[in-house]
């Protein structure tokens, strides 16, 4: 199982801060492509880090268990 | 007088006398009199530094106080950097504060830069932070972001000794993305989230610490959990005045949705000829044509918030930069025109 950590208005979509995710056979963009059907994200600018580092979202990266992958939008507020 | 005042931060070894004396004279400009810059410019004048702009040409409204934190119930209405200036002025009468009482654009940005050392961005529009990186680009200044989602606020410095931008980070998707009048915030979190700027500033000026370059350090205050991002400079970004101009010759031109739109009070304007069509039939919307608008100007009001539609958006551009030219404040573009707004009324089978 690999982690998922949400911020701002995608962790209001998911409802959640984080949660666990099984990995197997799933890349970054296949992750991002799965949680984009299942919270409906298309109507925020989704960008992501694998383990802390900026990454593309349809990086072909392969995921593993204990990766800690972050969905961040940009915030405007201030 | 002036080392008692500065002698618990001079009698730190990472500062000293040298360091109170960068502070000294340094040039710093903030963008934006908002929430984060009432948290950040407080501290930039005890500080010591006693050159700062202060750039914002909006007005002080009630619903500000709670987290403007340089501003009171008498300041309601004024202008914003009057009032800023007046108090942080009593704070520390040596410092010099010039103030510019109006928007940062594509034709004040790069100019204003080059007085400044150091930018801080204390803005809350998606737009003028991409103007604001760009132009620090150009000008090759350090500019220190933050930024607030409700509970949630963002920290970074771009770039810093030409590491990475805001460009490097976040793309330009020109979405739209909620502000602290959308969305909802308090006035602790952007006051966090300021001094956490404030920090990175004093720190970059004195030479002292790890400066959040390359990193985007991610506060949540809700659950007092905090994580740091790490990204790399783009070199494939390329950014000089040819682009400046071209990617913000549209610039303060806001995009909003209809639905945006008509949660809100807002007055929509057709700018199209009569007899154009679809028609659109919306309660609060009125038809000037672009050959009149000139003449109707009289007929509108300055304060109010309008929303401005055409067929493609060429003629609603033209028209907002008119209305711009007339000090209308409020004045958006609606996104796709007449086509869109008619789709959104079938979609939303909305009864109107």
């Amino acid at each position: 199982m690999a982690i998922l950590k949400y911020y701002g208005a995608i962790a209001e979509a998911t409802n959640c801060f984080e949660e666990q995710i099984s990995v197997t056979n799933l890349n970054v963009a296949d992750c991002v492509a799965l949680l984009n059907k299942k919270y409906n994200l298309n109507q925020i600018q989704v960008h992501v880090a694998l383990n802390k580092n900026l990454v593309e979202i349809d990086s072909a990266i392969k995921l593993k268990d204990s990766d800690e992958i972050a969905l961040l939008p940009p915030f405007a507020g201030g | 007088m002036i080392m008692e005042r500065f002698k618990r931060q001079i009698q730190l070894p990472q500062v000293g006398d040298s360091g109170q004396l960068k502070l000294k004279n340094a040039k710093v400009l903030v963008v934006g009199a908002g929430g984060l810059g009432c948290a950040i410019l407080p501290y930039l004048v005890a500080s010591g530094i006693e050159n700062i702009g202060i750039i914002d040409g909006d007005t002080i409204e009630e619903s500000n106080l709670h987290r403007q934190i340089l501003y009171s119930e008498d300041t309601v209405n004024l202008k914003k950097v009057f009032a800023a200036k007046t108090q942080l002025e009593r704070l520390n009468t040596t410092v010099k504060i010039k103030i510019y009482d109006e928007f940062l654009s594509v034709s004040n940005a790069l100019q204003l830069f080059k007085c400044y050392n150091l930018i801080v961005d204390a803005t809350d529009i998606l737009k003028t932070r991409y103007l604001i990186n760009d132009a620090s680009v150009i000008t090759n200044k350090p500019f220190v972001y933050g930024s607030v989602y409700r509970f949630e606020g963002q920290v970074s410095v771009f770039n810093y000794k030409n590491g990475p931008t805001y460009r490097c980070l976040f793309k330009d998707k020109n979405q739209t993305v909620t502000n602290c009048e959308d969305s909802g915030v308090l006035g602790t979190t952007v006051g966090f989230i300021g001094m956490l700027q404030a920090n990175e500033v004093i720190k970059i000026i004195l030479g002292i610490g790890e400066v959040l370059s390359g990193k985007l350090l991610m506060y949540n205050t809700l659950n007092n959990t905090q994580n740091c991002i790490n990204f790399k400079k783009k070199t494939t970004i390329k950014i000089d005045e040819h682009f400046f101009n071209l990617t913000h010759s549209n610039e303060g031109i806001i995009d909003v949705c209809i639905s945006e739109v008509l949660s809100k009070q807002t007055i929509l304007v057709d700018v199209r000829e009569f007899g154009e069509t679809p028609k659109i039939e919306l309660p609060n919307t009125i038809q000037i044509s672009m050959s009149n608008l000139e003449k109707e100007l009289n007929n509108l009001e300055k304060d109010k918030n309008y929303a401005i539609f055409c067929q493609s958006g060429k003629r609603s551009i033209k028209a907002i930069q008119i209305l711009k030219q007339h000090q209308f404040k409020n004045v958006n573009n609606i996104k796709g025109g007449a086509l869109t707004i008619q789709n959104y009324i079938k979609n939303e089978k909305c009864i109107y």
